[in-house]
């Protein structure tokens, strides 16, 4: 029968244990058999650090609030409506939009890992990796929001995604009043990183 | 009955620093160590399933110890041997000669293609038991069926609660045997809406909801 402990001299305890010396390391491992192709791993490096990121969820979110043919799309299908827009693949294999109304707010977390939707928002920042994020946002989400600066009307109720699957979320923020001439293009400025995890809101941006 | 990643709920943890923002890498091993992973992975020879259960088997002190790209490191090289892909042996030897690329690594010209595919995990599978709105429980204690101890995506803070589904998504790939080596087992995946104060006791603000997205075996009906 297959088991799970965890032998106490695993076999990555034998690399050195400074983090820089121990992916140096590997990476040589990894080159001198074989394994991988250096330059696959700057292309990857470069795709994550260089072209994905929250600019994609915003382009999202600002189509979401001009566009109510593609609005009806991503709510029927986010996963094949961001594909139109080139946006999708790892870590947003299976994408659900979750919308803010007055009445419900929407913050996503993942208190088993850190999962996150990669195309849409690019890698996640530290503290939503942090242990007290992933603790906390279940069980006192206004408090885990208010260290955010964000305090919610007492009228609206909270809904915290744990992203227990592969289904990664996105939350579409309400669209700011005032904002009614303004194109997609000009209201994406406005969709921070955060307010599509629901840890804050859209922002006027900074001229 | 969990292990040391499953914090959902955790007391202790102290405030969030929302300043605290790394982004795209603090660290140049930081670069490097998704770098690796991403490339290995693209090998075939282990799902995310499998990278979630090595990482989250570390002993508990590790876990804590170790930062976000330290566990991707440790998980990798364990994982490498685990799969035949590296001896014990290779991961002390200075020196290693260099052998031809292998036909199945990621080529830097297939990085793209790769990426933009990613690995979904929806299935073809049985049809769903549970409808929308359909009362059900999850499985008390959170455990894994086939391992003792093993890989599960029920966190114990939701095992044993009633709750309501939300939505079918589809049959996805059981994390629970997948992890493990012991196939795919595709079943109905369903978004499961939880009342915070029935979990936590006292909710900040009745009404308060958690979803959870969990597999029909995680699951009964609640009459």
């Amino acid at each position: 029968m297959p088991h799970d402990h965890h032998d106490h001299d695993a076999p990555h305890a034998l690399l050195p244990p400074d983090p820089a010396l121990r992916v140096r390391a590997l990476e040589t491992i990894l080159t001198r058999k074989g394994l991988i192709d250096p330059a696959a791993v700057d292309a990857i490096i470069d795709t994550y650090a260089r072209d994905i990121g929250p600019q994609n969820g915003a382009a999202v979110v600002a189509r979401a609030w001009t566009d109510p043919g593609f609005l009806g799309a991503l709510r029927q299908d986010a996963s094949a409506a961001i594909a139109v827009m080139g946006f999708g693949g790892r870590q947003g294999e299976h994408v659900v939009a979750v919308e803010n109304t007055p009445t419900v707010h929407n913050v996503v977390v993942c208190t088993l890992c850190s999962c996150y939707p990669w195309p849409l928002l690019g890698i996640p920042p530290a503290w939503y990796k942090s242990d007290a994020y992933r603790a906390r946002t279940v069980r006192e989400p206004r408090r885990v929001l208010a260290e955010f600066g964000l305090v919610l009307p007492e009228e609206t109720r909270i809904r915290v995604w744990d992203s227990t699957a592969e289904i990664r979320y996105l939350v579409i923020p309400m669209r700011p009043a005032g904002t009614e001439g303004l194109s997609a293009d000009e209201l994406a400025r406005w969709v921070t990183r955060d307010a599509m995890i629901g840890t804050g809101l859209p922002v006027r941006p900074s001229a | 009955m969990s292990r040391v990643h499953d914090m959902g709920g955790r007391y202790g943890d102290g405030p969030i620093d929302p300043s605290e923002d790394d982004l795209p890498f603090a660290r140049d091993w930081h670069r490097a160590a998704l770098g690796l992973t991403l490339a290995t992975g693209a090998l075939g020879a282990w799902s995310i399933d499998a990278s979630r259960r090595a990482r989250e088997s570390l002993p508990a002190a590790d876990y804590n110890r170790l930062g976000y790209y330290e566990k991707w490191i440790a998980a990798l090289a364990d994982l490498l041997v685990e799969r035949g892909l590296a001896t014990r042996d290779d991961l002390v030897t200075v020196d290693l000669p260099q052998e031809p690329l292998s036909p199945r690594a990621l080529r830097a010209e297939a990085v793209a293609g790769a990426l933009s595919r990613g690995s979904p995990s929806l299935r073809e599978g049985p049809a769903p038991r549970f409808a929308d709105g359909a009362r059900v429980r999850t499985r008390l204690p959170a455990r894994n069926m086939w391992v003792p101890g093993g890989h599960t995506r029920l966190p114990d803070y939701a095992a044993g609660h009633a709750g309501r589904i939300v939505a079918c998504r589809g049959c996805h790939v059981l994390p629970d045997t997948n992890a493990h080596f012991l196939g795919e087992r595709p079943e109905p995946l369903y978004t499961v809406a939880f009342d915070a104060e029935a979990l936590w006791g006292v909710a900040e603000r009745p009404g308060d909801e958690v979803m959870l997205d969990l597999w029909e075996s995680y699951l009964e009906p609640e009459p």
